[in-house]
């Protein structure tokens, strides 16, 4: 009998140990909040909970709670499948069934997650939502996807229909169809799905609640302005807007959450220190830059990255308020419940016209002291990028600083090409330093 | 502007004489026929407006020309339009930026964007960036259909849109303005869906192509004298004696905004489909009964709008169990054996819808294809190739 000989030794090379990701104490109680939320969720059927599934843009978790109903947010569920790698083959899932490659990836991801049995994030099924509150706000695809989603669960679905902004403001009549909406059939129809009887005053208490969490995070939002800035608030800002977006706004623990955020982040302030990257603290900041535009979730570290290796903060972004515009002054009332409701819904960034929102973005470019305008144009979203073009034009015009434009996409990675993103990020650095009149430092342009 | 009429001993024009006609209307990407209109009198206003549906009527009661945008098809070199749009979105918008800047529409003085998708939607912003000497409105409807919800906000809306087109056309629009041009367009309305009874009785004597130019010519011409068109056209098509073809008979969906080059409808109709019923230029025929003249007139629209119009995937459907039954219904109406789904490259509610849509069909028995395009699309020998295919199918399989 003869054996077999070993394999030599010498080829096979030691595994490298794993790198330790830095995460700072508001970032870890943020993930802890969110897998208890997810945890919620998977025991719903043992609980007896039930669940409303909504979107972000237009989430009205006050009034979700009001019902006692636990709050699933299905475009958040595509970001961690892309977070997690996963979002590629529920992509894939969905095509194969009839899915055009097209359109938005979040749906699909979606709708492939739950051909292939609705895992979520924490290994665990996703229930089956009881009710499809359908906020219908700022995204054209949204209104498709629970079409498709009420096609598969065939629960109840309520449609909540926001008016867009294209005329710049928020009129009467807009106000009033939003809450004749809400009093006559939004309500009703949590009232049946549930079971609870509304209060108002319910809701009004969490209102409350919120206002005091948003003047933590529009603090934390704001301490950008600063150099340098101790947050990053595109990368970063995406953690500290996970609560308040999500399924915690009007919550006890939102309002620890973000007074815990806010006071890590003055203590960076104090020290002079800039934003905690995976690889731990940034070291010195040589740009500051807005962004325009959703991240992309497949790569987010490597992308990420891009911008730390190169002292690069995003110091403002607009994806930072697709659930909310806080930092222009809104904030929940509790003593108009409805109507707060809707100017809730009425001005969040993705149903603001394009003039307002090259308007917000020069006026984030001025007041947060910054170097330029990025955008990152997702293919898959055309309710933000369509006219992206024109907006890097317009406001490089009225701020006289360069723009760069950037392509990739939310939760598909097919669409993102780590070498080409780099290329145009490393040109754009350039662009910004002869901007600054000087030439690139030869150490650093080689690097 | 008078129709031309040179034809046949009757004294009405041909088939051909109408159909050249309209053929040269949608060719003139410098829209001659409406700036003429316009300069025939200092005080004309034109009024463009996109897909899917305007009330033309509030338009004309300004006395200005509702004057429909359909991007520049195939015909037209897009130069800097592209540099305003990514690769990944369709292409009526490049298009009709290409118009914008290059002049084409310089004699617009306002510009409606209805609420399609996200796309329009932008581009009305774009417009304002772009035009600001331009009148632009974002032009949203109603997705509640309840009288006292969606019926207030939708009849507010055209409150405001009246009063500015009356500032725009420097005129107060009275109700009894609105009346007489509801009048006129539910003229036009019946003739429009008397020309698609037509083509489904027999569609030998209506080709789709044919009825494709006569339909888009409405978007252009004065309202008045597109019902004089149609009506001439129905009388000469009637009379023909065209030979019939062993065609199948075909819905074609999905064509509601980016139109699909004529060639293509051409070429399906050559590779065996007649067109018996199909979504283009929903505007012409998008209240489907009659608008009473009597009471308030634009109650009389949101009412309307709410309860009398087409369906199509920027509606939303409140009820599931009637999710895509018109296109079931339209398939029964129109005596048609398939369906072709044909949607714009990166349409998003052509193509989020269409599998609801062929599941509903799927049900219904009734067979589909798909396929994709842009209004530039050169290459026909696929599309021909697989709707020969279907239209085989068809006739070799089908039940029926």
């Amino acid at each position: 009998m003869t054996t077999k000989p070993a394999r030599p030794v010498a080829t096979a090379r030691p595994a490298p140990a794993p790198k330790v990701v830095e995460k700072d104490a508001s970032m870890l109680k943020q993930k802890a909040m969110m897998a208890a939320h997810y945890d919620r969720l998977s025991d719903a059927p043992e609980t007896g909970a039930k669940v409303c599934s909504t979107f972000v843009p237009g989430n009205l978790n006050e009034l979700v709670m009001c019902f006692d109903l636990l709050n699933n947010l299905p475009e958040v569920n595509a970001i961690q499948s892309g977070l997690r790698r996963q979002s590629g083959s529920y992509v894939l899932e969905a095509e194969k069934i009839g899915h055009s490659e097209d359109v938005c990836t979040y749906v699909k991801s979606d709708l492939g997650m739950m051909a292939k049995g609705n895992i979520g994030p924490n290994g665990r099924r996703l229930p089956d939502p009881d009710v499809l509150l359908l906020s219908y706000t700022g995204c054209f695809t949204f209104m498709k996807w629970f079409e498709l989603l009420r096609e598969q669960y065939k629960c109840p679905t309520i449609m909540l229909h926001t008016p867009y902004m294209g005329d710049g403001k928020i009129t009467p009549n807009m106000i009033q169809y939003m809450v004749k909406q809400l009093k006559e059939e939004v309500i009703p129809a949590l009232e049946r799905v549930s079971g609870v009887k509304f209060d108002i005053d319910r809701l009004r208490e969490y209102l409350k609640k919120s206002a005091e969490a948003e003047d933590d995070l529009v603090w934390v939002l704001q301490s950008a302005r600063k150099r340098p800035s101790p947050i990053d608030a595109y990368f970063g800002g995406i953690y500290y807007i996970g609560p308040i977006f999500g399924a915690f706004r009007g919550t006890d623990d939102a309002i620890d959450y973000y007074r815990f955020l806010r006071e890590e982040i003055a203590d960076r302030l104090a020290k002079g220190e800039g934003p905690v990257t995976p690889d731990g603290d940034m070291g010195s900041e040589r740009y500051r830059l807005v962004v325009e535009g959703p991240p992309n979730y497949t790569n987010f570290r490597q992308f990420w990255k891009m911008f730390y290796d190169e002292g690069a903060v995003v110091v403002a972004s607009s994806y930072t308020k697709v659930g909310g515009t806080y930092d222009l002054g809104f904030r929940h009332d509790p003593a108009k419940p409805l109507e707060t409701l809707a100017e809730y819904c009425l001005g969040v960034y993705t149903n603001r016209s394009l003039p307002m929102r090259v308007e917000m973005l020069s006026k984030y470019v001025e007041e947060y002291e910054a170097d330029g305008l990025l955008i990152n144009s997702i293919k898959s979203c055309n309710s933000f990028s369509a006219g992206q073009l024109l907006i890097m034009r317009e406001v490089e015009r009225r701020t006289g600083k360069p723009a760069a434009f950037i392509e990739t996409d939310l939760v598909d990675p097919r669409y993102f090409s780590a070498a080409n993103v780099k290329n145009r990020l490393d040109s754009y650095f350039q662009m910004i330093e002869q901007k600054r009149g000087g030439a690139r430092p030869v150490k650093e342009a080689a690097a | 502007m008078s129709t031309g009429s040179n034809g046949k001993a009757n004294g009405h024009p041909s088939a051909a004489q109408i159909v050249e006609r309209a053929q040269a209307l949608y060719e003139d990407l410098s829209f001659t026929s409406a700036r003429r209109w316009k300069s025939a009198d200092e005080s004309r206003k034109v009024v463009g407006y996109m897909p899917i549906y305007v009330p033309r009527e509030i338009v004309h009661a300004a006395g200005a020309l509702p004057l429909g945008i359909l991007g520049g098809g195939d015909q037209m070199e897009v130069i800097h339009g592209d540099a305003y749009y990514q690769s990944y979105i369709c292409r009526i918008p490049r298009s009709t930026i290409e118009l914008g800047v290059t002049g084409r529409l310089d004699f617009v003085d306002g510009m409606l964007f209805p609420s399609i998708c996200d796309v329009i939607r932008n581009l009305s912003g774009m417009w304002k960036l772009m035009f600001p000497q331009v009148y632009v409105r974002y032009f949203d409807v109603p997705q509640n259909y309840a009288d006292e919800i969606g019926g207030n906000y939708y009849a507010n809306e055209l409150s405001e849109l009246r009063e500015d087109l009356g500032r725009l056309a420097g005129r107060e629009i009275t109700d009894d303005d609105l009346r007489r041009s509801i009048t006129i367009y539910n003229e036009n309305r019946r003739l429009v869906r008397e020309l698609y009874r037509l083509r489904a009785e027999c569609p030998w004597n209506a080709p789709a192509p044919e009825v494709y130019l006569v339909l888009r010519a409405g978007l252009v011409l004065p309202v008045e004298e597109h019902s004089a068109m149609l009506r001439d056209y129905i009388a000469a098509a009637r009379a023909e004696e065209r030979p019939i073809r062993d065609n199948c008979r075909v819905v074609v969906t999905g064509v509601f905004c980016e139109q699909p080059p004529l060639n293509l409808i051409k070429s399906l109709e050559l590779a065996g489909c007649y067109v018996v019923d199909d979504d283009l230029m929903l505007v012409t025929r998008w209240l489907t009964e009659d608008v009473p003249t009597d009471g308030d007139p634009l109650q009389n629209l949101a009412a309307a709008f709410l309860h009398h119009s087409e369906n199509t995937a920027a509606k939303y459907e409140p009820d599931q169990g009637k999710k895509g039954k018109y296109l079931v219904e339209a398939v029964r109406r129109s005596g048609a054996e398939g369906v072709i789904f044909a949607s714009p490259s990166f349409c998003d509610p052509a193509l989020l819808e269409r599998p609801m849509l062929q599941h509903v069909l799927k049900d219904a028995g009734i067979p589909y294809i798909a396929f994709k395009y842009a209004e530039n699309s050169g290459q026909m020998q696929p599309i021909r190739e697989q709707a020969g295919t279907f239209s085989d199918s068809i006739k070799l399989w089908s039940g029926a």
